[in-house]
């Protein structure tokens, strides 16, 4: 299976070779003609929401990216990819592919002085290493979407039909459970 | 390692493929935020300035900083002098982002550099190459950026600094096991440091660009040097247009494989900071702090 993962800015590189190691194949999306190639799952990497948000939009991906996201592609998304497919920010005027039935408070836990580390608990995964950097938490879902994990009564991570979102990064972990969730999803 | 550290290291990787503006105002801080920066750096003259002012060059003021933290939501940068480790507690109790102890600062002390342990604040520090960065590294940087030459314009400080740095990586990575205490001994770094280089073929945090960027040109080729993104200073805000130039900059980083993209973006981009050459000027502010 062919995994895309969007590489306009950030962290792209650490999902690519997390997933490679679990035998996906993956290529970058940087421009619309990158989308002509073939993938069945996406990933939304961690950097910077508005960064993201513009380039998708500027360098021609966001209308079919969201298409391919309506219509079930598997999508995972971690911190400012879980920004990009929130149908609400709570505390930013910017929306993006508002695909998934939550809202999202950005920075929520600060600045970097209040990035953190937690191990806690992930539904149907166990205990997971969950790195929160300059992190978003989730205030609120939709009744169909599923609540993976809460750290402190803060949701921040759930599952919502092909769509899976964490305000954290097992991308930078050794752990590669939730990529293998992801892959099996596809 | 602590975890602190750990988190520090990787909100640099978050900062990967992005542009670092460097901004004196909020009004810059928002159109650099508009215009795709992953972070801003805040001070109160950008380096071609204080190179025309002269004098002792310091931490800015941070009422100012703070108003450039209030008007965007990315991460905000700020600059302290080689060794004061006091500006850097000041700029660590406003709670900035992350510290560059800066060599376009005046230095404020010419032996020793801040012992960047002592914090939980990340840091940001320029190397010319590889010792240097490890150097660094071994001090508590979280991150490293070429020096370059800042507020020239020029680029060829920064590219001389990566490619120093980039040829000391192959050299030490084709090394037996064996040469690599003496190297270390020459470096005057821990041995695990240069072990890690061996190892890994690369730092052991993110490396960005900086000192002397102009243009998307300038940008996209020190990320096909190697660079992980690329620190802009002068080069927006003293440009003709520096709201398309800061956009420009950032598409070319992201797509700094596609020449014919860049030609695009390079177009009509107005005037470009006028700089000047590194033969005409007389500070030299990469032969600070080694």
């Amino acid at each position: 299976m062919t995994v895309a993962v969007l590489a306009v800015q950030g962290a792209f590189a650490e999902h690519g070779a997390m997933l490679e190691e679990l035998g996906a194949q993956v290529f970058e999306l940087r421009k619309a003609e990158d989308l002509e190639r073939h993938f069945d799952g996406l990933v939304l990497p961690g950097g910077e929401s508005t960064v993201q948000g513009k380039l998708l939009r500027e360098l021609g991906m966001f209308g079919l990216l969201q298409k391919k996201i309506e219509e079930g592609m598997p999508v995972l998304a971690t911190c400012a990819g879980l920004i990009l497919l929130a149908k609400e920010l709570s505390n930013d005027t910017g929306r993006y592919f508002c695909t998934l039935p939550v809202t999202v408070k950005r920075n929520a836990y600060g600045r970097q002085l209040g990035s953190f580390f937690y191990e806690g608990e992930i539904k149907g995964i166990g205990q997971y290493p969950m790195e929160f950097i300059r992190a978003p938490y989730i205030e609120s879902v939709d009744k169909e979407v599923y609540v993976l994990a809460e750290v402190e009564g803060k949701i921040v991570a759930v599952q919502y039909k092909n769509q899976l979102a964490m305000s954290f990064h097992p991308e930078l972990t050794k752990d590669s459970r939730i990529h293998k969730k992801f892959l099996d999803m596809i | 390692m602590s975890k602190q550290y750990e988190l520090n290291k990787e909100l640099a990787q978050m900062l990967k493929g992005g542009v670092i503006m460097d901004v004196t105002t909020p009004e810059q801080a928002e159109i650099a935020q508009n215009a795709g920066a992953c972070a801003v750096m805040a001070l109160e003259r950008i380096p071609a300035d204080i190179r025309a002012a002269g004098g002792v060059s310091r931490m800015s003021d941070p009422k100012m900083i703070r108003g450039i933290q209030e008007a965007v939501s990315i991460p905000v940068m700020a600059k302290c002098r080689i060794g004061h480790f006091v500006e850097a507690q000041i700029l660590e109790a406003i709670e900035i982002d992350y510290i560059d102890e800066s060599e376009v600062l005046s230095p404020a002390d010419d032996v020793y550099h801040i012992d960047k342990t002592q914090f939980k604040v990340p840091f940001v520090c320029g190397a010319k190459d590889l010792g240097e960065a490890l150097r660094r590294i071994n001090e508590g940087a979280s991150m490293i950026r070429t020096k370059g030459e800042p507020g020239t314009g020029d680029v060829v400080q920064a590219v001389r600094h990566m490619r120093m740095m980039n040829s000391a990586i192959a050299r030490i990575t084709s090394m037996r096991e064996d040469e690599l205490f003496n190297e270390a001994k020459e470096m005057c770094v821990p041995y695990e440091l240069v072990k890690y280089v061996h190892d890994n073929g690369r730092l052991p945090v993110v490396n960005f660009a900086a000192g002397g960027v102009a243009t998307p040109a300038d940008a996209a080729l020190m990320m096909q040097l190697g660079a992980e993104g690329v620190f802009v200073g002068s080069g927006i805000f003293k440009s003709g247009n520096p709201a398309k130039r800061a956009d420009a900059i950032v598409k070319a980083v992201t797509n700094y494989q596609d020449a014919s993209l860049i030609a695009e973006l390079s177009a009509d981009l107005g005037e470009a900071m006028v700089g000047i050459n590194e033969d005409e000027i007389e500070l030299l502010m990469a032969e600070r702090g080694k």
